[in-house]
């Protein structure tokens, strides 16, 4: 048996399927050093992304979801940056990549669609080439062939007359347009990974629902990953498998997306949740909002990042920080008196009795009948 | 929701404002009505803006320009002369318009103090200071833009070295680097080679090197506000070197203001030109340029003032002219900014 066999091998290597986590991010943390100290944009960050999964990173502005996109993608500027912790992208570890080892992942693995379409897109260039120009960065096609496929591409996200679009300006385009444009431009190279930053929160509330649906599909149509990042809970609602709550640069509630709206544990999902209005609300009610702002990231309160704006806030919260524990498999928070267990409740009852929470904030949580008709 | 089946894709003509109504509106129901969607179109802010009529002064200054380029021309190549530039007629010396010596019979302009026709010298002369004007700011507008985009692009060390080197060139006043780059020149070229450079090229090349900081700061500045632009980022996402992405994404979008501001440049590299020969380091007679016969002749201002004042008036709405089309470039790509 000294003859070489070359078709002794390959069903091994078909049969194995890939492995389906395709993201794991561990303990990642990105600092900017500034003038007035190191500000912990995301610390600590860690969590799994399997293959054609969504995850929502769900969170007020400031607390570290865009920097957390832009951090695993390796897109933040250079200077200033302390950036530490792994990033294993289909086993592959990204942090200590530079912009050049990182461009073949541009692209062509994880894409990005940004916020605000009407500066997403260069106002001097055609459509066309904007979407034929990764085409041809990352494969080696002719110029005609990568028009042929950005047509394509602009049909896939159904905008209308693809084939004349192709030689228009991003101004000739409404809002919603421009962002199918930005959609199929990310799309180009067939990335296994789409981050979303907000993609909707530019867009009117009428095409808000028509662009999300348009990312499902596409996202369903390719088996890609989605990570979509957004302030508002009721985006990711229906349309992700697992949410992340982010504060102060540091995850406080991790959940499966069901678990997570019935079993939150988290006083500021619960916050978050309540500060959404209501259809069966009564029509004068006054909006439920979370006191205060978000913590200085420079120099953050010393115990948990919430007890200053938390309802259920005690001695112990001020002085330590909690760690993130475990609800049940794969639901993680971070607090001392989780929300519907006796510790919460108690913290709760005590609170209201004495008016003040242990941080001096009036007590003042949303009308107890809300709060019951959420969890019911 | 409609727009999401295939199927519903509107047949729409590809106007605008008819897409969106094809978004909203059932498609039967648009069916017949293109014609009025399109009227629609044309009405439509960016119609107009592409349409904006240039104001009376524009096409003067237009005119103004293409008539002394084509002067130029003509008498560069010699396909149309006005006489040899260099041929003296001694009775004719100081004579012209309004001098003291009286109007010259065959020269409509007069003659300068040698004798030699005004009309034939500011002809050559019209080329000599538009070939200098224009190649110094090509070289300013290349090497400053160059610079100036990448130094607002990258940022940081590189920003703060190019802006340094724009700040030390603009502290130097630029009639004295000007004259410092010419003597520089002109002395090294001598004694290099027999074969010196033509003392336009010197020209070209020291006012050029003055025009760069002025170029390279605007272009630092717009490269700046463009780079922070998230078309940049979205570029780089989708893995764009940094060469790709000054080139197609920066450039394009940098290039109205430094057009526009290198229009004002020729305008003045001219008046740069004719400093520069007052100081005597212009080009070198007999060759004549607009800067040279004010330089040759101010002496005469008094008796013979036709000499020095015809000059001045090329110059001055040569000038003009470039000053309004500076701004007219500016006025148009302001209203595609504002379409943002």
């Amino acid at each position: 048996m000294s003859k070489p066999e070359p078709l002794k091998s390959p069903d091994t290597a078909i049969m194995a399927a890939p492995p389906a986590t395709l993201l794991e991010i561990k303990n990642l943390t990105t600092y900017f050093r500034s003038s007035h100290g190191l500000v912990r944009a995301v610390d600590g960050v860690s969590f799994d992304l399997n293959r054609g999964k969504t995850l929502g990173i769900v969170g007020e502005s400031g607390s570290g979801k865009t920097v957390l996109a832009r951090s695993i993608m390796g897109l933040l500027p250079k200077a200033g940056l302390e950036r530490d912790g792994s990033i294993l992208f289909e086993g592959d570890e990204l942090i200590n990549l530079g912009p050049k080892s990182m461009r073949p992942y541009w692209g062509a693995q994880m894409a990005m669609i940004f916020q605000d379409p009407m500066t997403s897109l260069n106002p001097v260039m055609k459509i066309g080439n904007q979407i034929s120009e990764s085409i041809r960065e990352h494969l080696d096609v002719t110029k005609q062939y990568a028009k042929e496929l950005a047509e394509q591409l602009l049909i896939s996200v159904r905008i209308p007359e693809a084939a004349q679009r192709l030689d228009e300006y991003p101004h000739q385009l409404s809002g919603g347009m421009r962002q199918r444009v930005c959609i199929a431009v990310a799309l180009a190279c067939g990335p296994k990974l789409l981050f979303a930053d907000e993609p909707t929160t530019a867009l009117d509330v009428t095409v808000q629902a028509q662009i999300l649906d348009l990312m499902a599909i596409a996202q369903r149509e390719r088996f890609m990953a989605m990570i979509l990042i957004t302030h508002d809970l009721g985006v990711v609602a229906g349309r992700t498998d697992e949410i992340v709550v982010m504060y102060a640069g540091r995850i406080v509630e991790r959940a499966k997306t069901e678990t997570l709206f019935s079993h939150m544990k988290m006083p500021y999902t619960e916050a978050l949740l309540q500060s959404i209005p209501r259809v069966d609300q009564a029509s004068h009610v006054r909006l439920a909002t979370i006191p205060g702002r978000p913590p200085d990231l420079i120099n953050p309160p010393a115990g948990c990042k919430f007890a200053p704006r938390c309802n259920y806030a005690q001695d112990r919260c001020l002085q330590e920080e909690p760690p993130l524990r475990e609800a049940s498999p794969g639901h993680e928070y971070r607090c001392w008196f989780p929300v519907d267990t006796p510790e919460g409740a108690d913290a709760l009852a005590r609170n209201r009795e004495r008016g003040t929470t242990a941080s001096g904030l009036i007590f003042n949580p949303p009308t107890p009948a809300l709060a019951n008709k959420q969890k019911s | 929701m409609d727009d999401l089946r295939p199927d519903a894709i509107p047949e729409s003509s590809g106007s605008t404002s008819q897409q969106i109504v094809g978004e909203s509106i059932e498609r039967g129901f648009l069916g017949s009505s293109s014609e009025i969607a399109l009227a629609a179109v044309e009405t439509g802010p960016e119609g107009e803006a592409s349409r904006k009529k240039l104001s009376i002064g524009a096409w003067l200054a237009i005119g103004w320009m293409g008539f002394i380029i084509l002067i130029a021309v003509l008498a560069k190549t010699g396909i149309f002369t006005w006489g040899d530039p260099n041929e003296s007629f001694v009775s004719c010396a100081r004579r012209g318009p309004f001098s003291q010596e009286g109007t010259a019979a065959n020269f409509i302009l007069g003659c300068d103090s040698n004798g030699r026709d005004m009309l034939a010298r500011l002809a050559l002369g019209t080329w000599t200071s538009l070939y200098v004007a224009v190649g110094a700011i090509l070289v300013g507008f290349s090497i400053g833009g160059l610079l100036g985009i990448i130094s607002g692009y990258f940022g940081g060390k590189t920003d703060t070295f190019l802006t340094g080197l724009f700040n030390i060139l603009l502290s130097v006043p630029g009639v004295v680097l000007a004259l410092a780059l010419v003597a520089f020149l002109q002395g090294s070229a001598e004694t290099a080679s027999k074969s010196s450079i033509s003392p336009e090229v010197i020209l070209i090349i020291a006012i050029g090197i003055v025009g760069i900081p002025l170029v390279g700061r605007i272009a630092r500045a717009s490269a700046l506000s463009w780079t922070q632009r998230e078309f940049v980022l979205a570029a780089r996402s989708q893995g764009a070197k940094h060469r790709r992405v000054i080139i197609k994404e920066i450039l394009p979008n940098v290039l109205p203001a430094i057009l526009s501001i290198s229009l004002l440049g020729i305008a003045i590299a001219i008046v740069a030109e004719g400093t520069l020969a007052i100081l005597g380091v212009g080009v070198r007679p007999p060759t004549p340029s607009w800067g040279n016969i004010i330089a040759a002749d101010r002496g005469n201002l008094f008796t013979s003032p036709h000499i020095v004042f015809e000059a001045s008036l090329m110059i001055f709405l040569t000038v003009l002219s470039l000053n309004m089309l500076g701004d007219v470039v500016r006025a148009r790509f302001d209203v595609r900014e504002g379409l943002l």
